[in-house]
C-alpha cells in the first residue's frame, strides 16, 4: 500500500466514570467539585479512536500518529503515564480546561491551531480521529468544528470501522438509527472520523512502548502552551444532578413461579 | 425580531420522520413564545411531500433543496444544503432534530455561518423572552440549562422529548434554492447500509421494554459451571416473546470482544451506560447487572424499572429500580418465557 496516512487523534481527559460527580459554581462558571483531584482517564470514545488509529498506522507503512490533547497540564501528565504504554504516539499537549461546561467552539479553535502547528504533518494525508462524543460535554461537535477549521469536507461520525484500499480510498462504517451501519466509500484523505467503539480491545500495557513515548511526551508537556478559555456569551442558569433516588421494593423468598407471573403481568400492563 | 429556521432532511419517500415533527413542534411553540418568524427549510431527494404535510404549521416561508445529489446522508452535500438554506433565510435560531444525519453536519454548518451550536437538547423555553436550552452533561449525569448571546444559534433536539407536531396537510410551493455541486461534494459515495438479520435484530428503539443483560449471565452458576449457551437461549426466547429491546452492560459486551465465553449476539451497539446508549423506553428489566454510576446513566430515561439479582444489597438496583427480585434470573426468565409463550 503506497498511500500512507497522517493520523491525528484528538482526545480529551475526563473523570473516571466510576467517580461521583457533583456540580459547583466556580469563578468562571459551573465546574465539578474537587475537579482537579478526581482520578482521570483518556476519554473512552477517543481512546477507541487512538487504538484504531494506531492499528491503521501499523497496517499502512509510512503512516504516522499524533495525539493532540487539551487538558490541565498536571491532569494530562497523570493520564499519559497510562496512555503512553498502550500505543506508539507523538503527543501534542495543550494546557487548558477540559471540563464538560467549557465551550466547544473555543476548544476546537485551540485544537485546530495546535494541529496547524505540527511541523511534519502533511494535511493532504490527514485523517483527523477522535471520539464522536466525549464523556464530559457529550455534544459531538468539537471534532466537526476542528475539521471545518482545517477545511475538511469529508466527515464521518459514529464510526465503527475503516478499511483502507490499495488506491488510497477507504470504506467507513458509521452508526445510524435502528442499529444499522451506513457504508461509505471516501476517495481518500483528508477526512474526519469521529469514532464510536470500533472493534479493537484496549491494548495491553507495554512498558517498552511507554519508555519510547516518554521521550517525546515529557518535552511536549513541558512545552504545552497555556490556553485560557472564556465563556464567550455562553451562560448557565442552572446546573444540577438530578434527584432520582427511588424507593426500591426488595422482594425476597418469593417462589419463582410467582415472580415470573408478576413480571409477565407487569410487562403486559395487566 | 428573531427568525427561526426549522431545518429537516426528508426521508427516501419525501416525507418527514417523527423526530423532525417533534422538532417542528418545539419550533412552532418557540415562534409563539418569541413572536418570531418561522421558516421551514427542507432538503433531500424530494421535498414536496414534506412541504405539503407541513402546509398548516404556521410557517412564514418554505424553502427547499431537492435532487439526487442530496438524497444520501453525506457530510459534504448535507452541510452545503443546510448552509444554503440558512443563508437564504438569515435565521437567528436554527432548530433541527438530533438525528444521525443532522448530528453529522450541524456543528460544521454553524461554524460556516459564524454561529454556535448545541446538541442533545431535551427542552427549549423562552419564558422571559430569552431562549434557554436544557441538556445533559457528563453522559446524562448532570443536567444544565444554558443560553448564548451568539447568533445564529443552532439547536439539535434529542428525539422522544416533545410531542410531534400534527396538522392537516395542504399544498405549498416551496422556494427552491440552488446549490452548486462541485466535485468536492461527492468525494464520498454512500454505498448502502449494513443491517443485522431480522432474527438477530435485538435493538428496537420503539419497544415498550428494555431488557438489560449483565455479566452475571456468563458467570458460574449454582453447580459451579457457567451456562452460556442456556443463557443465550433464554435471552433470545425472551426477546422473541416479549418484543423487547436488548441492552447490555459494558463488561458483558467486552467479554464478547475478547472472545471469552459470552453471548454471541451482543455487540457494542447493545451497550448502555457511560460509553453506550441511554435509550428511552417506558419499562426496563435488568438481570444479573452490577456496578453503580455507569449503569445509572444507561438507565436514566427508563420509566418503570425492575431488576432480578441474587444480591439483595446490590448497589446498582437499590435506589435505582422500583422493584428488586432477589432470585435466580435463569430460573425466573425460563418461567417468564413459558408464560409468555402460552398467551
Amino acid at each position: 500500500m503506497s498511500h500512507p496516512f497522517h493520523v491525528v487523534v484528538c482526545a480529551s481527559v475526563v473523570p473516571d466514570p466510576l467517580q461521583t460527580l457533583e456540580p459547583i459554581t466556580g469563578p468562571t462558571g459551573p465546574a465539578l467539585k474537587n475537579e482537579l483531584m478526581l482520578p482521570a482517564i483518556l476519554d473512552p470514545w477517543a481512546a477507541h479512536a487512538l487504538y484504531e488509529g494506531a492499528n491503521l498506522v501499523k497496517k499502512v507503512p509510512g503512516s504516522k500518529l499524533w495525539l493532540v490533547s487539551m487538558a490541565p497540564k498536571a491532569k494530562l501528565q497523570q493520564v499519559m503515564m497510562t496512555v503512553a504504554q498502550k500505543v506508539p504516539l507523538q503527543l501534542v499537549a495543550i494546557d487548558g480546561p477540559s471540563g464538560g461546561f467549557v465551550d466547544a467552539h473555543q476548544t476546537a479553535a485551540a485544537l485546530a491551531k495546535a494541529i496547524n502547528g505540527i511541523a511534519d504533518l502533511d494535511k493532504s494525508r490527514l485523517l483527523l480521529f477522535g471520539g464522536w462524543e466525549s464523556a464530559s460535554r457529550s455534544a459531538g461537535v468539537t471534532l466537526q468544528l476542528v475539521g471545518e477549521q482545517l477545511g475538511i469536507v469529508d466527515q464521518f461520525q459514529g464510526v465503527d470501522a475503516i478499511t483502507p484500499n490499495d488506491d488510497g480510498s477507504f470504506e467507513v462504517l458509521e452508526r445510524v438509527e435502528g442499529a444499522r451501519h451506513q457504508v461509505s466509500l471516501c476517495a481518500g484523505p483528508p477526512a474526519v472520523l469521529g469514532w464510536a467503539t470500533g472493534n479493537l480491545g484496549e491494548p495491553r500495557n507495554d512498558p517498552q512502548v511507554g519508555m519510547q513515548n516518554m521521550r517525546t511526551i515529557m518535552p511536549s508537556l513541558q512545552k504545552a502552551v497555556a490556553t485560557p478559555v472564556t465563556s464567550d456569551g455562553l451562560q448557565y442558569s442552572n446546573v444540577a444532578t438530578p434527584k432520582q433516588q427511588r424507593e426500591t421494593q426488595i422482594i425476597k423468598d418469593k417462589p419463582t413461579d410467582e415472580i415470573a407471573r408478576e413480571i409477565v403481568q407487569w410487562i403486559k400492563g395487566e | 425580531m428573531d427568525a427561526i429556521l426549522f431545518l429537516a432532511h426528508t426521508e427516501a419517500d419525501g416525507t418527514l420522520a417523527k423526530p423532525a415533527l417533534e422538532a417542528l413542534g418545539a419550533a412552532v411553540d418557540l415562534k409563539q413564545s418569541l413572536g418570531a418568524a418561522l421558516i421551514v427549510g427542507l432538503y433531500g431527494a424530494q421535498a414536496q411531500p414534506a412541504a405539503n404535510s407541513l402546509a398548516n404549521c404556521g410557517a412564514d416561508k418554505f424553502l427547499a433543496i431537492q435532487g439526487e445529489a442530496f438524497a444520501p446522508a453525506r457530510y459534504a452535500s448535507d452541510a452545503a444544503a443546510c448552509e444554503a438554506l440558512a443563508r437564504a433565510s438569515a435565521p437567528t435560531i436554527i432548530i433541527a432534530a438530533g438525528t444521525s444525519r443532522n448530528a453529522r453536519v450541524m456543528a460544521g454548518v454553524a461554524h460556516r455561518l459564524g454561529g454556535v451550536v448545541d446538541t442533545h437538547i431535551t427542552s427549549i423555553a423562552a419564558a422571559s423572552g430569552a431562549l434557554q436550552a436544557t441538556r445533559w452533561f457528563y453522559r446524562q449525569r448532570i443536567e444544565g440549562t444554558l443560553t448564548r448571546t451568539a447568533r445564529p444559534w443552532a439547536l439539535l433536539l434529542d428525539p422522544g422529548n416533545q410531542p410531534a407536531w400534527t396538522g392537516e396537510p395542504g399544498s405549498v410551493t416551496p422556494e427552491i434554492i440552488a446549490v452548486p455541486s462541485p466535485e468536492s461534494l461527492s468525494r464520498t459515495t454512500v454505498k448502502g447500509f449494513v443491517t443485522p438479520p431480522a432474527d438477530q435484530q435485538t435493538i428496537r428503539p420503539d419497544a415498550d421494554l428494555l431488557f438489560v443483560a449483565g455479566a452475571g449471565w456468563t458467570k458460574k452458576q449454582k453447580d459451579g459451571q457457567p451456562h452460556v449457551a442456556e443463557a443465550e437461549t433464554i435471552i433470545v426466547d425472551f426477546l422473541k416473546n416479549s418484543k423487547a429491546s436488548l441492552g447490555s452492560s459494558k463488561s458483558l459486551v467486552d467479554l464478547s470482544g475478547e472472545n471469552q465465553a459470552a453471548l454471541r449476539f451482543l455487540t457494542h451497539l447493545n451497550q448502555v451506560g457511560q460509553t453506550g446508549a441511554s435509550p428511552r423506553h417506558p419499562k426496563g428489566l435488568a438481570t444479573c447487572c452490577h456496578g453503580e454510576e455507569p449503569h445509572t446513566v444507561g438507565w436514566r430515561f427508563i420509566g418503570e424499572r425492575r431488576a432480578i439479582n441474587l444480591d439483595a444489597g446490590c448497589g446498582w438496583a437499590r435506589g435505582k429500580a422500583d422493584v428488586l427480585y432477589v432470585a435466580d434470573a435463569f430460573e425466573v426468565m425460563t418461567k417468564v418465557n413459558a408464560l409468555l409463550s402460552q398467551k
